[in-house]
């Protein structure tokens, strides 16, 4: 980073955003059906959490084990809408109480619990799936970050938050659909999202919420707030001490990593059709952490390949060989850590990006003129 | 909600609850004394603790099967020769762990955090592999089953005075390790500055490895008693790393004390409350509370206030 | 002494920290005036960064009171109190190692110190200006686009130095600036620090006696966490009570 060239993107984070905008707009739309597609844009999903999960642990040094709690949040307060227009009097006439979410009638409720109601507002929705996780981590950064709870503990008590969550959701199943979860959800404002042409603009919709996610992220990370993160994960007296409230920006990047969680949990609910405890509790939360650990945990961009692969990897192991998965994932998170500790964007900028300068030089220095003729010697 | 009971009941059903309460806090005891050694001593974050406890739980299910098999006269001691057993294998696994695994990590304590996590899904497959993945009961030697009567409303089972026993008996035995042996001064002093300690002749790489071994070998006895009030299966384990890593950093990493203090809090809040709400509000009034608390006073409940 | 004595900078009055029952600071008072650089020396453990940590609030005082220009420091959270203008270095150099010099050096910049400036910070022309002249000060003006891991050690000390410096505080605390630096660095760091204290006050921890001398408006020695004597350099020297401390055992 030069003192005079000091722009929001570099050379090589251009040609990178563009490289992913074409693999995500363009590659994979066209290489996939609408089925695959769809799987697709569920991976993506996750990119948004292991996105944050790059500011907050990655730049800032913060380990949340809890990441799944704010991915879960959005995507119920997605849910919760969708669940409701799903439930009008005329589709759950045989209930005895029509009007209201089946799973409710089951659990011998009469009437829709009060803080079900705003969210027959679609507005209402949308600004709830960011502004209720981020409140919530708001609350837990206050309470944690101003007592100087950090590493470890902290990573422990999101862990716990998360189980926590998990259990609550779990019990309260008459107020929240218990392990299920919510699910079969229809229309979004009459628009069938079950739809395959629903499907591949909710991709799309997707890929350009993740763009958004990524750019700010990108100009968190240029700013002096990304450097001070930094600053901070290795002497934190020291920025202290420079006349900085520590708090304040680990509360911060903390609340973005949520937000953005939050996003991929609704954009989740929206494509997948359903939400549940499961994306919540403590073993989702940490697999999130290894979606970001493979990307490489300084990389905004990695963090995006890291979601899609272990995902692709997830689902074609568990399809083929299920018992293999589980020792996939657990060698994965070894590997990751004590050999490869920057990930997939620690191999490219150690192996492959000085492969590709040193082609390129060459390419540009011995053939100047014909620069198509890849130099394969 | 205790205006449906009469006060006689209500005695009744807290030392009943209270009683149920202690086999609880016998197990995390058991756990969090070898996760308080690992993580207070040595800094590292072993989430694969639970699988340790799983795999004394497992040798206690396939010596229990041996005896009964070949030496059914002795059935009823098979127990104790089940503890040992599994005390050695879990250990003998902790020492091959930290030699291949932790020892490269010390001071990247996050960093153990993520691959222990990664080691206990590769055990919890095993397991599924070796055993399946249903869930094993072991036979227990008839003179642990059984209860003690102690009023007409209140009786106490045996098998929860054994573990509590068991669990107070390792305690003192940790306690007299770390506390009044040179091996425990050893231990204390890599803590405080591992380069002076290796400078000053400790070995301090065979003694982190035993360390890490008997804080596994600890957890392995756990899962020996464990069997006696839960039955075995491959994620068995997992359920209790969240509570136990709780007990241990809600009594202050490092005291002995505080661990088996916050256990029995714990675990008595837990079971109190577990007759009066539904299991689950139960715990998760619990780990609020706990969670509540660490926010307020987030280095535990006893620890020392130290010159930085 | 009345309490608010415009003519001292610092106030420090029964000061005590109590670790476990341990005082390392016990009941310990003294008075900073303006432009003048007060040298702490004093035996191992005598309580001499713990000092420095009370001032600063990196550790929270069990009693007494530290009053910086009308200010109760006790009361404030560290940011507050560099705001307040008291700056801090650490005995062990702490730079950002995997920054640049002048990104370190920005850091320390005053401007943009909540989230929502750091998130506009502009590198502006005033910034590069101010930050090539405090690196000039400390000796780094070539080393700017360095990666702060790349320096010597001395070079760190001055780094940091140069982070308190662009803070423009009116109390400076160093904790031992030479500790470690080779001769020629050692006369350097010296030149440096001179022209640095002339227009603030100073607390310095320094065990270079030679240093001290070079440098001390006044010593304060201290000794298991009480001052022990406490005047000019020439005065503490002959002190019977100091050369007991050093010298008895």
């Amino acid at each position: 980073m030069s003192i005079a060239s000091h722009r929001l993107f570099s050379r090589n984070d251009l040609i990178g955003f563009a490289v992913l905008a074409a693999i995500i707009f363009i590659v994979l739309p066209l290489a996939l059906d609408t089925f695959r597609l769809n799987l697709f844009g569920k991976y993506l999903t996750y990119a948004f959490v292991a996105l944050g999960l790059v500011l907050c642990w990655g730049a800032g040094g913060i380990l949340s084990l809890g990441q799944g709690v704010f991915f879960g949040l959005g995507g119920y307060c997605m849910a919760m809408f969708l669940k409701l227009e799903a439930s009008s009097p005329e589709n759950t006439a045989i209930q005895s109480t029509p009007g209201i979410p089946d799973f409710m009638d089951w659990n011998q409720l009469s009437a829709l619990p009060w803080w079900w109601e705003p969210f027959h507002s679609l507005t209402f929705s949308i600004v709830a799936v960011v502004v209720v996780p981020v409140f919530f981590a708001f609350i837990i950064g206050v309470a944690m970050f101003r007592r100087r709870v950090g590493g470890v503990y902290f990573a422990i008590i999101t862990q716990a938050i998360a189980a926590i969550m998990t259990i609550l959701i779990i019990g309260q199943q008459g107020y929240t659909g218990g392990v299920n979860g919510i699910t079969d959800l229809r229309t979004l404002k009459g628009w069938d999202i079950r739809t395959d042409s629903a499907k591949e603009i909710l991709y799309f919709v997707n890929g350009i919420l993740l763009f958004a996610c990524l750019l700010a992220a990108q100009y968190i990370r240029k700013s002096k707030l990304g450097r001070i993160l930094i600053a901070m994960r290795d002497q934190e007296d020291r920025v202290r001490f420079s006349g900085y409230d520590v708090a304040d920006f680990k509360i911060f990047v903390f609340c973005v990593g949520a937000a953005f969680a939050a996003i991929g949990g609704a954009m989740f609910t929206l494509q997948v059709g359903f939400m549940s405890p499961s994306f919540v509790g403590i073993v989702p939360s940490i697999e999130m952490v290894i979606y970001c650990a493979v990307g490489g945990r300084l990389s905004i961009l990695g963090a995006v390949y890291g979601a899609l692969l272990v995902n692709w990897a997830k689902t074609t192991f568990s399809e083929s060989f299920p018992e293999l998965w589980l020792f996939g994932l657990g060698a994965l998170f070894i590997a990751v850590v004590m050999a490869f500790p920057n990930g997939l964007a620690g191999v490219y900028a150690e192996h492959v990006a000085p492969r590709i300068a040193r082609l390129l030089r060459r390419g540009g220095v011995d053939l100047p003129a014909t620069p198509d003729k890849t130099p394969a010697e | 909600m205790f205006s449906d009971y009469s006060m006689s009941e209500l005695g009744a059903i807290f030392a009943m609850q209270g009683f149920a309460g202690l086999i609880l806090f016998s197990v995390f005891v058991l756990m969090a004394l070898g996760l308080a050694i690992i993580f207070g001593q040595m800094g590292v974050i072993n989430m694969a603790h639970g699988e340790f406890m799983i795999l004394g739980a497992y040798v206690t299910y396939i010596t229990s099967n041996v005896f009964s098999d070949y030496l059914p006269a002795l059935f009823s001691i098979y127990f104790f020769v089940a503890m040992v057993l599994a005390f050695i294998a879990s250990g003998l696994l902790g020492m091959a762990v930290e030699w291949a695994m932790i020892r490269h990590l010390y001071k990247r304590p996050l960093d153990t955090l993520l691959a222990t996590w990664g080691l206990s899904l590769i055990l919890q497959q095993v397991y599924r592999s070796v055993f399946g993945a249903r869930e094993v009961g072991v036979t227990i030697p008839d003179w642990i089953m059984g209860s003690l009567p102690v009023t007409d409303m209140i009786e106490v089972p045996i098998n929860g005075i054994f573990v509590m026993v068991l669990a107070v008996g390792i305690s003192a035995a940790i306690y007299i390790l770390m506390y009044r042996s040179s091996w425990g001064k050893q231990v204390r002093a890599i803590n405080q500055n591992r380069v002076m300690a290796g400078a000053v002749g400790i070995n301090t790489e065979w003694t982190d490895r035993l360390t890490f071994g008997i804080g596994c070998g600890v957890a392995g006895v756990a899962g020996s008693a464990f069997t006696m009030i839960g039955s075995t299966g491959p994620t068995a384990g997992q359920l209790y790393i969240v509570d136990t890593f709780l007990v241990v950093v809600f009594g202050g990493a490092g005291s002995l004390l505080g661990t088996i203090a916050s256990a029995f809090s714990i675990s008595q809040a837990q079971s109190i409350m577990e007759f009066f709400l539904s299991g689950s509000m139960a715990k998760v009034l619990t780990l609020l509370t706990v969670v509540g608390i660490l926010m307020l006073r987030p280095q535990g409940l006893f620890a020392l206030k130290l010159r930085k | 002494m009345t309490i608010n004595n415009p003519n001292f900078v610092l106030m420090v009055e029964g000061l005590t920290v109590s670790f476990d029952g341990f005082k390392a600071v016990n009941d310990l008072s003294f008075y900073v005036e303006p432009n003048e650089c007060r040298v702490i020396i004093g035996p191992n453990g005598a309580g001499k960064t713990t000092v420095l940590d009370l001032i600063c609030g990196r550790t929270k005082a069990t009693a007494g009171s530290v009053n910086f220009k009308g200010q109760e420091l006790l009361k404030m959270r560290e940011d507050q109190i560099v705001h307040a203008g008291v700056g801090r270095k650490f005995q062990t150099p702490s730079v950002y190692e995997d920054l640049s010099v002048f990104e370190n050096l920005e850091i320390s910049y005053p401007k943009g110190h909540n989230v929502f400036g750091a998130l506009t910070f502009r590198r502006d022309q005033q910034v590069k200006d101010r930050i090539a002249e405090i690196a000039e000060t400390i000796f780094l003006q070539d080393l700017l686009e360095e990666k702060a891991a790349y320096l010597s050690h001395g070079q760190k000390q001055w780094l940091e130095i140069g982070m308190l410096l662009i803070q423009d505080p009116e109390l400076l605390m160093l904790d031992e600036p030479v500790a470690g630096m080779s001769v020629a660095e050692r006369k350097k760091t010296a030149a440096l620090l001179n022209r640095i204290i002339a227009d603030r006050s100073v607390i310095v921890i320094e065990h270079d006696m030679g240093f001290v001398a070079d440098i001390a408006t006044r010593v304060t020695v201290l000794h298991q966490g009480k001052t022990l004597s406490e005047g000019s350099m020439e005065r503490v020297q002959n002190d019977p009570k100091v050369i007991e401390v050093y010298l008895g055992h």
